[in-house]
């Protein structure tokens, strides 16, 4: 499989999101704007880089039977730093999604490249693999952020597309985020299949 | 390379190794990031502060005071205040208040000039329901529906109109409102305890029995 | 598909009973109530009740047609209609017509034929549209006009409905007090603010002792529900009348006849045994109490109602009703 295969597979036919539907937690929490899909999906993006491409250099060194802790550890080293960084270079961002940053810590997309792909694969490969797959994750948090904001409050990216007035605030809560995200999913599917 | 074996020496060596290093790594990196962590926090409550009370040139956090109660061995702090001075003369008093909102806490920022009068505020953190109760952020200042610019809540706690009071209420969101007047309510309450103790001097318990005693005047 | 269905040997004689026999039932047994809301509101609840019925039929109409590609569209079933009739009896009668629109897209576009139609949603389409028209335009979803007011619409004046007033009570607002309660009386005939269809008490009644006598529904549900409130808000009222109102003005007010007469009481979302409708029932007087009282809505009705859907097919798959023949196991 070439490099350039592997990132198309993580964007499209095999996208974390609409396809494997894996990390699903930070996907319906954060994603109440279009803004905050986008920063936490590059600060996942981020962490799967760097988890896949050590984990993927490290593989012969890890006895099978430690193999989880040890990910997890490596996993959440680079979150924390991750978390560190943010808070101090960017405050506004880092405070709307705190919550979540820790939380990438559990997130199956991460643990689940790094087991599935990482541990059998080439660092190279595995960097392909984690941009692809990271990428999908951006794309499909900044598509439902951007849905959800649209119909929630009439606005993508902060540009208003229509009054405040007659957004359905239904969309920025959290039970719009599983119906937002079911039609999304139906969609694509259908897009798939044609 | 062919794997290495799962024995109990190779398991607890790597294991050990990896910790051992991340560990390191964090470490560093956390002497690195201290300085700016600090400094963007600083940032945003001195921002904060510079909008809520009138132009100063001390630094209120400097002098600040804390009132706090103690629950058993847990601190559990109540109000901060952040006395404001231009040229060694009190401009004003920044009061930090918290109080039960809708979703969670609400952390506010108030700012009283020298007669008692808010002069501004900010909301520094709430959980508030998006599109509903967080419009708090701006629904209270100046020109805004809920406009409590310029009111002394020593002349008349401030209330929100569905109980009777003359704040107009955030659409949708009264017991929002409700909590933040309590904030800004117990926030005036604290600013005149700093005010008759002349803030730096105060002791802790001392305030304490203070807010009581103004408490006791309604 | 019950034309096509041939049945050869024993003679059998059908039982006259069919989807539609039950859903025309149910839209005779909520014409009471619909004649009381034109009494009360007039135009108003006219143009809600209107344009939510052909909205909905519209939109199932369009989904059947366009998006699934059926021969013959379901809306001569009379099930959207009574979506539609639902919807609107759950809303204030000022209402904007964009809104409504919405509500009625959500209750048949999201709601039922997301699910696949009549027979498959999981949740009452009525009730979904209404909580996510309640969610999605808070402010607009609560202003309920007075009564009285036949010749307006968009800008009638509004008031507090009783249940906002209790919840006032609870809260310790200033100035509340039981004595600006209708008088049960009121209540009773549905002279109050409130939505569309669930003022007038003795309307719904009606409407349940129609039901009742066709056996279109039977008796478990309404009266499990209606029975459970009655008993815990008797129980609360009795530890502290100073804030909690009498069990009977619970009874009276808000969406609870409404709703345990005509939503709860759906065939698709309810318990199929009687033994599971009678603890449906009794876990929506229940959660409706309790959200009444202590949570941050002053109605519950509707949320208890969508919480105990979600657990029907639990309480079907665990209380099934003995075969036929089936000998009791030894112990």
């Amino acid at each position: 499989m070439n490099n350039l295969k592997v990132l198309m597979n993580g964007i499209i036919k095999e996208n974390p999101i609409f396809v494997l539907l894996l990390g699903m937690c930070p996907t319906l929490g954060t994603t109440s704007s279009a803004m905050n899909g986008l920063g936490m999906g590059l600060a996942t993006l981020f962490v799967l880089v760097c988890s896949n491409v050590v984990i993927s250099l490290v593989k012969n060194i890890i006895p099978d039977a430690v193999r989880i802790p040890s990910y997890i550890v490596i996993i959440a080293s680079f979150v924390t730093l991750l978390q560190m960084a943010m808070q101090a270079y960017v405050p506004a961002l880092y405070s709307t999604l705190g919550l979540f940053i820790p939380l990438i810590v559990v997130n199956c997309i991460v643990l689940g490249r790094a087991e599935s792909f990482a541990a059998k694969n080439t660092p190279l490969s595995s960097l392909f693999d984690g941009l692809g797959m990271g990428l999908g994750f951006t794309l499909a948090l900044t598509l439902l952020g951007s849905v959800r904001e649209l119909l929630g409050t009439g606005k993508i990216f902060e540009i208003v597309v229509f009054p405040e007035h007659y957004g359905m605030l239904l969309f920025v809560l959290a039970p719009g985020a599983f119906i937002a995200l079911g039609y999304l999913i139906a969609i694509i599917n259908k897009f798939k299949k044609a | 390379m062919k794997k290495l074996e799962s024995s109990l020496k190779n398991m607890l060596l790597v294991l050990t190794g990896i910790t051992v290093l991340s560990v390191a790594i964090l470490a560093y990196f956390n002497e690195l990031t201290k300085e700016p962590i600090a400094q963007a926090n600083m940032k945003i409550l001195n921002d904060a502060l510079m909008s809520v009370v009138p132009g100063f040139d001390n630094n209120p956090v400097a002098d600040s005071d804390t009132i706090y109660k103690m629950k058993g061995e847990v601190k559990t702090v109540d109000f901060i205040i952040y006395p404001a001075k231009k040229d060694g003369e009190w401009v004003g008093t920044a009061v930090q208040s918290v109080s039960l909102g809708f979703g969670g806490d609400m952390t506010v920022l108030v700012g009283f000039d020298s007669e008692g009068k808010i002069y501004d505020y900010s909301l520094l953190s709430h959980a508030e329901t998006p599109g509903l109760g967080s419009k708090a952020d701006v629904w209270f200042k100046k020109g805004e529906p809920g406009d409590i610019i310029g009111q002394n809540p020593g002349d008349k706690p401030l209330s929100v109109d569905k109980d009777g009071g003359e704040v107009n209420s955030i659409t949708a969101s009264t017991i929002t409102t409700r909590a933040f007047l309590n904030a800004v309510n117990a926030a005036y309450k604290a600013y005149l305890t700093g005010e008759v103790e002349g803030v730096s001097g105060a002791t802790e318990s001392a305030i304490d029995s203070e807010i009581t005693a103004t408490e006791n005047k309604e | 598909m019950s034309n096509k269905l041939t049945v050869s040997l024993s003679p059998h004689i059908h039982g006259g009973d069919s989807v539609q026999k039950n859903m025309y039932g149910v839209l005779i047994a909520l014409i009471p109530a619909f004649i009381v809301s034109l009494v009360f509101f007039g135009l108003g609840a006219l143009i809600v009740t209107v344009t939510s019925v052909a909205a909905c039929v519209f939109f199932e109409w369009v989904i059947t047609t366009l998006f699934l590609k059926k021969e013959r569209s379901t809306i001569a079933d009379g099930s959207a209609i009574i979506t539609g009739v639902l919807l609107a009896f759950n809303l204030p009668s000022n209402l904007p017509i964009w809104i409504i629109v919405l509500g009625a897209l959500f209750a048949i576009g999201v709601a039922k034929m997301s699910f696949g139609g009549l027979g498959n949603n999981p949740f009452n389409p009525a009730l979904a549209g209404r909580v996510f028209l309640l969610l999605s335009f808070p402010v607009q979803m609560t202003t309920w006009p007075v009564v009285g007011q036949l010749t307006t619409y968009a800008d009638a004046t509004t008031g507090a409905t009783p249940l906002a007033l209790m919840k006032g009570i609870i809260n310790g607002a200033p100035g509340a007090s039981f004595d600006q309660l209708p008088d049960s009386i009121s209540l009773l005939i549905g002279n109050n603010a409130g939505c569309i269809g669930e003022v007038s008490a003795i309307a719904l009644i009606l409407g349940l002792v129609y039901m009742l006598w066709r056996k279109i529904i039977t008796w478990h549900i309404p009266i499990s529900i209606l029975g459970t409130v009655f008993i815990v808000a008797g129980v609360m009222h009795w530890a502290n009348p100073s804030i909690y109102a009498s069990p009977v003005v619970h009874l009276l007010t808000g969406g609870l006849l409404l709703g345990a007469i005509f939503m709860a009481t759906d065939y698709v979302t309810s318990p199929m045994t009687s033994k599971g409708m009678i603890i449906y029932g009794v876990a929506i007087g229940f959660l409706t109490i309790m959200i009444r009282q202590f949570g941050a809505y002053p109605e519950g009705m509707s949320f208890a109602i969508l919480i105990m859907n979600a657990f029907t097919p639990l309480i079907n798959a665990y209380i099934k009703p003995k075969r036929f023949g089936e000998v009791a196991k030894k112990k």
